[in-house]
């Protein structure tokens, strides 16, 4: 056997001992572009509040972590092809979605809303401050049909994959004209630029544009909860099942579902959630 | 693979074909009049024109497609005064901002490939022209554009097909063609390799037909056999 084979089998067995190594290592993606929850610094490091929480629960659970970003698009696609574990990427836990992948329990609360730019038709919508879709009660069901008409003949964009996009198709507000993006950034753009007559994501997502960018974009009519919407942010995973990885990612969950359990307790999330959003989201 | 999904995708997908087909023919109308008019200064004496032909040129095939469809949909959008301004009604429409920026890629390509079909025609057929007495004019729309056309069908008939997978760039500015409705269906069913599967199969259709469209032209210019 001459040296140049040698060298290359040398070089495979350590690649196969390197992965399984790394085998219990952790990897959670996110999607680096929804600030506060997630998102990137200047020097493209990963920053915000899921990334940090991440890294406590990793040390909570006595796991080595890495954090990776994922396009939003491709975020349950590459979970379930294994490119990582976990979704910590501001994903709303909704019947939806249990459908092919479960989550642990919530950790964060998001409220959806409206946004537009100062001086537009839409500001100054009279509904309550925020309603409830889970089973809505008389003052949200006025509530839909006050926005129905308001958004009638409107543009509303919105990010693709997102819960928003789901409420907006869903006909509870009548037949809206959508227009989506891949990231909420350029939803901010094109509503800035006023090729969107209305933006629907998180608020934070809206308030933390205006206030970083200077940008005058204001929130209006209510904040949304439940229904389309789910119940709360929570670690995104695949359904365990009976092989290794299978057994595997149900003790993740579990190990995930302490964590979040300590964390709560230790007030990590709520300092966390103050830190980021400016008020205590967590849950 | 889930057949049941990919079945129930077709319809969604097929409807999306048609914005693919009408973004890909009004840019090809475009680039073509662009390319004409942009090979034929090109072939200009004036070194300033021809440079500036050069220069167009050389721009839009030296940046990607990508990048030119962002910096007219995106970055012309940043532009407070140019929102003011009457070409606004275009622009603040994504669907012509995806025309324009097509139309003026695969212009540049096509004054490229007319600049050099101009260039093979062989002296001897235009003094032919001369020698008969036949005006300029008509040596140029008669002799030297049906030549050139011949000349040019083999490496129209790629940018043609090449415009065409361009087109999916569309859905990076919001509209509703193959890939972006592919991207739709994925974003609620998460299974990518069924539905861009599909997408693909749909687009290497249309490649199909095409190249046998341009291969059945050229056979049909092919007058010196």
């Amino acid at each position: 056997m001459n040296i140049f084979k040698k060298t290359i089998l040398t070089v495979l067995a350590s690649l196969l001992l390197i992965g399984n190594v790394f085998a219990d290592k952790i990897k959670i993606g996110t999607e680096g572009a929804y600030p506060p929850w997630n998102s990137k610094d200047a020097s493209g490091a990963l920053i915000g509040f899921e990334v940090e929480l991440a890294n406590e629960l990793c040390v909570i659970m006595g796991h080595e972590c890495t954090i990776v970003e994922q396009d939003w698009d491709g975020m349950i696609p590459a979970l379930l092809m294994r490119k990582f574990d976990a979704i910590m990427a501001g994903m709303s836990i909704t019947a939806e979605r249990q459908k092919t992948i479960t989550f642990s329990q919530g950790y964060a609360d998001e409220v959806a809303a409206l946004a537009v730019m100062k001086g537009s038709s839409l500001e100054g919508m009279k509904t309550p401050a925020g309603i409830g879709l889970s089973s809505p009660n008389g003052d949200a069901k006025k509530a839909l049909k006050t926005i129905k008409a308001a958004l009638a003949g409107k543009t509303v964009c919105t990010q693709t994959g997102t819960i928003h996009q789901n409420f907006l198709e869903s006909g509870d507000v009548g037949k809206v004209n959508v227009r989506t993006y891949k990231t909420q950034d350029e939803v901010n753009l094109d509503l800035v630029a006023g090729r969107c007559d209305v933006a629907l994501a998180a608020a934070v997502a809206f308030t933390d544009y205006a206030e970083k960018s200077g940008k005058s974009v204001v929130l209006v009519g209510p904040t949304f909860s439940g229904g389309d919407f789910g119940n709360g942010v929570g670690v995104g995973m695949r359904q365990g099942g009976v092989d290794t990885i299978g057994k595997r990612d149900a003790q993740l969950l579990k190990d995930f579902n302490k964590a979040i359990n300590t964390a709560r307790k230790q007030g990590i999330i709520s300092k966390l959630a103050i830190k980021h959003f400016g008020f205590d989201a967590s849950m | 693979m889930d057949l049941g999904l990919m079945y129930a995708s077709l319809p969604k997908l097929l409807s999306a074909t048609i914005i693919t087909l009408k973004l890909l023919l009004l840019s090809l109308f475009f680039g073509l009049i662009i390319g004409l008019l942009f090979a034929i200064l090109r072939l200009n004496k004036n070194p300033i024109i021809s440079k500036f032909a050069y220069g167009y040129s050389y721009v839009f095939r030296g940046t990607p497609l990508l990048v030119q469809i962002f910096i007219i949909y995106f970055g012309l959008g940043q532009i407070e005064y140019f929102r003011s301004t009457v070409l606004w009604i275009i622009f603040k429409e994504p669907y012509w901002c995806a025309t324009i920026a097509f139309a003026l890629n695969t212009g540049a390509y096509t004054s490229e490939i007319l600049r050099s079909a101009f260039e093979t025609i062989k002296p001897g057929i235009i003094e032919a022209g001369k020698s008969l007495g036949v005006s300029n004019k008509i040596i140029f729309y008669k002799i030297q554009i049906p030549v050139a056309i011949r000349q040019s069908l083999p490496a129209y008939g790629n940018e043609i097909i090449l415009m065409m997978k361009g087109t999916s760039l569309a859905s990076t500015v919001t509209l509703m063609d193959i890939t972006g409705v592919a991207k739709h269906i994925v974003s609620t069913t998460y299974k990518p390799l069924e539905i861009f599967f599909m997408a693909g199969g749909i687009y290497l259709f249309m490649t199909f037909i095409i190249h046998n469209l341009i291969k059945y032209l050229e056979k049909r210019f092919n007058y010196q056999q």
